[in-house]
């Protein structure tokens, strides 16, 4: 039974409700639209992206886009022996179909190359087969096409086409984690020559840990400086370390290449001063060695700019506190000075190592071929050979380390205790 | 403090930043063990200067700073046993009320049952017993100013040094704390120099207050003798609301002077740091020793004045005469049926004694 109450709290409330939303409408719809233009830019260039890298690092319709009623008929076998008679029709005419048709991104070649990412080497029997197929007018078909090429009769071929010819797949993943279905469609470890990107990912983030802690141990007395310095001094000192910002990061990295390249000056002046002979320059670029200097120098504003923003707001009196109760210098700065530039640290120490894991440019130009770092990788598949999915399976879980340390992170310090200045 | 050593002497001490000029001018102090000292003085008159050179902060230019008769200038501060109170209570917020009271306890290697023991004694005597687990910043202003004071004491230092600890509270509770901090120094005994621009405060907590002025101690007396006898016009008008009158002496005699008003008034006041015939001299009053409509017989001084300017303070009527030249002579007029008659544009007599009276340096 509904009493009198509930009626007039509707009436009051609602009556104010709507006010409130009302005066505040105007206020919330002007807010938005000064934000409109970013929100649009971080959909169009961003968030979409990001989505259909997701999509493509799963989903390859190369297959079922060139031979599209084989690649539903071929779901029917059971995977042993050879398909059948009548799904080896359906391939033959829809591969003639797809030859005379010639549509951009579904002829033959593409499935070609599709299948050969999974069977290296299987590009031409593809490509020479779809040249001839529209011979074939009447069956058998199974036979007729084995006489084309015999690679035709290998059972490996029709359980990697079946694979495949599923539109969305976890096999990008399975190559960018360094391992291939096996001959009975089992997932198995690449042979060790391909084993390439776990590797790489355990270098890129050894690499960008170090880098990391290379900076930390540059950027901590220069901020520290930075802090305590009188203001014209620290002024200076900031200039100099905000110039590497105002520099390209293409003129710094030839820079280094400059320096330390075998002929460059470095080594001239070593051997200038007989430090080491002519025929003993020092190898310093090319290798991970100069991707270590060049991004150390890139990356070192970003650790010094949180450190001292933070450093700034520590008063000085708490270290005098720490003194006068008695606390060796020492440990005192251990105890009170070095606890309070955490926030700093950890903001400094995820922004450069975030940032050094997804390097690109640099380990591209100084990094030769030891140097290279995941996102040269994903670079090359994107660029130069054209596996976009392999290439987005690798952006993906690129993405993923990075959320798993941020997830670590926010576990042991907290994002909320992130200060960047 | 003659038969005594004192717990802290500065000799002699000069203090410069850049080498150019003096910010402590030949700064001389002792303090006795159980004394509550404070320097009190306008921003930049050097205090919080002398207080950082005892605590060991900075280095003193010249001259000597000796703790309990040893000379201590190179000391470092970690070593020199002193408990301190920073203006922004200085408590490290990456700990708790507990630990930050367990530092000083920790550098000094004390067993943890101990500390512990200390540390909850502490927090009762600060009333802050409940508090042990919150960090600073979960505190009030008067909160975190207990637990800073608790904190220079738990290690029982020979000198507590607090550096205008009360600056960051409201008036309220300010008073409120100067209560407190007063009854810890008598209860524990302790030695307590203090630092200080607010002259109630220092009138209200101290033994003896150093007034600074320009890097120089201008008196240092206990309050009562700082606020009734003070040695200097700067003194006089610092502690206090005071009424200045400027003129000429022309007469000493004994404790006695005799004085020419600038617009040709004759004053007689106490001497105090006036010389000869001739001196310029500040004539030092102080409004609530000054009476209107007195008996003749009863005052030394007596002038006609002219009521300007009336202020109603509730307990007494700030009343602002023209006398002797001066618009701005303030007195306190008690709140009471006979001082109702006065009224703005009045001419009312007025007047003071000899005593109250006191001539001071130009």
């Amino acid at each position: 039974m509904t009493t009198a109450n509930p009626s007039i709290d509707q009436t009051d409330t609602l009556p104010l409700k709507q006010k409130l939303a009302k005066t505040t409408a105007i206020q919330r719809r002007r807010a938005f639209l000064l934000t409109l233009p970013l929100v649009l830019f971080l959909l169009i260039s961003f968030v979409f992206p990001i989505g259909q890298m997701l999509f493509n690092s799963m989903h390859n319709d190369k297959v079922s886009g060139v031979v599209p009623k084989f690649a539903v008929a071929i779901q029917s076998w059971d995977g042993q022996g050879l398909p059948s008679e009548e799904i080896f029709e359906i391939f033959v005419k829809d591969l003639a179909i797809a030859k005379k048709v010639r549509e951009v991104g579904r002829t033959a070649g593409n499935m070609a190359t599709r299948i050969n990412y999974e069977m290296p080497g299987s590009r031409s029997l593809f490509t020479k087969s779809a040249r001839k197929v529209g011979k074939i007018t009447e069956g058998p078909y199974k036979e007729a096409l084995i006489k084309l090429d015999k690679k035709w009769a290998n059972p490996q071929v029709w359980l990697t086409l079946q694979r495949a010819s599923h539109d969305i797949s976890p096999s990008f993943y399975i190559a960018a984690m360094d391992m291939k279905y096996n001959e009975v469609g089992e997932i198995v470890q690449a042979d060790e020559l391909y084993q390439i990107y776990l590797n790489n990912f355990v270098k890129t983030m050894w690499l960008a840990a170090l880098i990391t802690f290379i900076c930390v141990l540059l950027a901590y007395p220069v901020a520290y400086l930075l802090a305590i310095l009188p203001l014209r001094q620290s002024n200076l000192l900031m200039i100099m370390v905000l110039l590497p910002f105002w520099t390209s990061l293409l003129v710094r990295t030839t820079a280094w290449i400059a320096i330390l390249q075998t002929e460059g000056v470095i080594n001239d002046l070593l051997v200038y001063f007989g430090v080491i002979g002519e025929d003993g320059r020092i190898q310093m670029i090319y290798n991970q060695t100069g991707t270590i200097i060049a991004m150390v120098h890139i990356l070192l504003p970003f650790m010094v700019l949180p450190l001292y923003s933070v450093m700034k707001t520590i008063q000085p009196t708490y270290m005098r506190a720490a003194l006068s109760m008695g606390s060796k210098p020492f440990n005192a700065y251990r105890r009170v000075y070095f606890p309070l530039t955490i926030p700093g640290l950890a903001a400094g120490t995820l922004l450069v190592f975030i940032l050094a894991i997804g390097y690109y440019i640099t380990p591209a130009l100084v990094g030769g071929q030891d140097g290279l770092l995941i996102s040269n990788l994903i670079a090359y598949h994107i660029q130069k050979s054209l596996n976009w999915s392999l290439g987005a399976a690798l952006g993906a879980m690129l993405l993923v380390v990075v959320l798993i340390f941020y997830w670590i992170y926010n576990r042991l310090i907290g994002i909320d205790k992130l200060k960047f200045g | 403090m003659t038969g005594e050593t004192p717990l802290v002497r500065f000799e002699n001490i000069q203090k410069s930043y850049d080498g150019e000029t003096l910010v402590v001018k030949d700064f001389n102090l002792d303090v006795a063990p159980g004394e509550f000292v404070t320097m009190l003085g306008p921003s930049g008159s050097g205090k919080t200067t002398c207080l950082m050179m005892l605590a060991g902060f900075e280095p003193a230019t010249q001259g000597e700073i000796y703790l309990k008769g040893k000379v201590i200038n190179n000391v470092p501060p970690y070593k020199r046993g002193i408990g301190m109170v920073f203006q922004n209570y200085a408590l490290f917020p990456h700990m708790t009320v507990a630990e930050n009271l367990a530092f000083p306890l920790e550098v000094r290697k004390i067993p943890k049952a101990e500390r512990e023991e200390r540390v909850k004694k502490a927090l009762d005597m600060v009333q802050l017993g409940a508090f042990g687990g919150r960090r600073p910043m979960q505190l009030s202003g008067g909160q975190q100013q207990r637990v800073a004071v608790a904190r220079s004491l738990i290690f029982d230092p020979d000198l507590v040094l607090m550096d205008e600890p009360l600056g960051a509270l409201d008036k309220n509770l300010r008073e409120q704390m100067q209560y407190e901090i007063k009854h810890l120094h008598e209860q524990l005994g302790l030695t307590v120099v203090y630092v200080t621009h607010d002259q109630t405060e220092a009138l209200t907590m101290s033994n003896r207050i150093a007034v600074f002025e320009d890097g120089i101690v201008q008196q240092c007396a206990a309050p009562a003798d700082l606020y009734e006898k003070p040695q200097n016009a700067f003194v006089a008008n610092f502690i206090g609301e005071n009424n200045r009158l400027m003129g000429k002496v022309t007469a000493i005699s004994g404790d006695k002077v005799d004085i020419l008003s600038d617009n040709g008034d004759v004053l007689v006041a106490t001497k105090i740091n006036v010389h000869a015939v001739g001196d310029r001299t500040t004539v030092s009053l102080r409004p609530e020793r000054v009476f209107v409509n007195p008996e003749p017989s009863s005052v030394d001084n007596l002038f006609s004045a002219r009521v300007e300017e009336l202020i109603y303070h509730g307990d007494h009527i700030r009343t602002r005469f023209t006398v002797c030249g001066h618009d701005d002579f303030i007195v306190k007029v008690p709140n009471s049926t006979a001082n109702s008659l006065l009224q703005e544009g009045n001419t009312v007599p007025i007047g003071w004694k000899m005593e109250d009276c006191l001539a001071l340096d130009a």
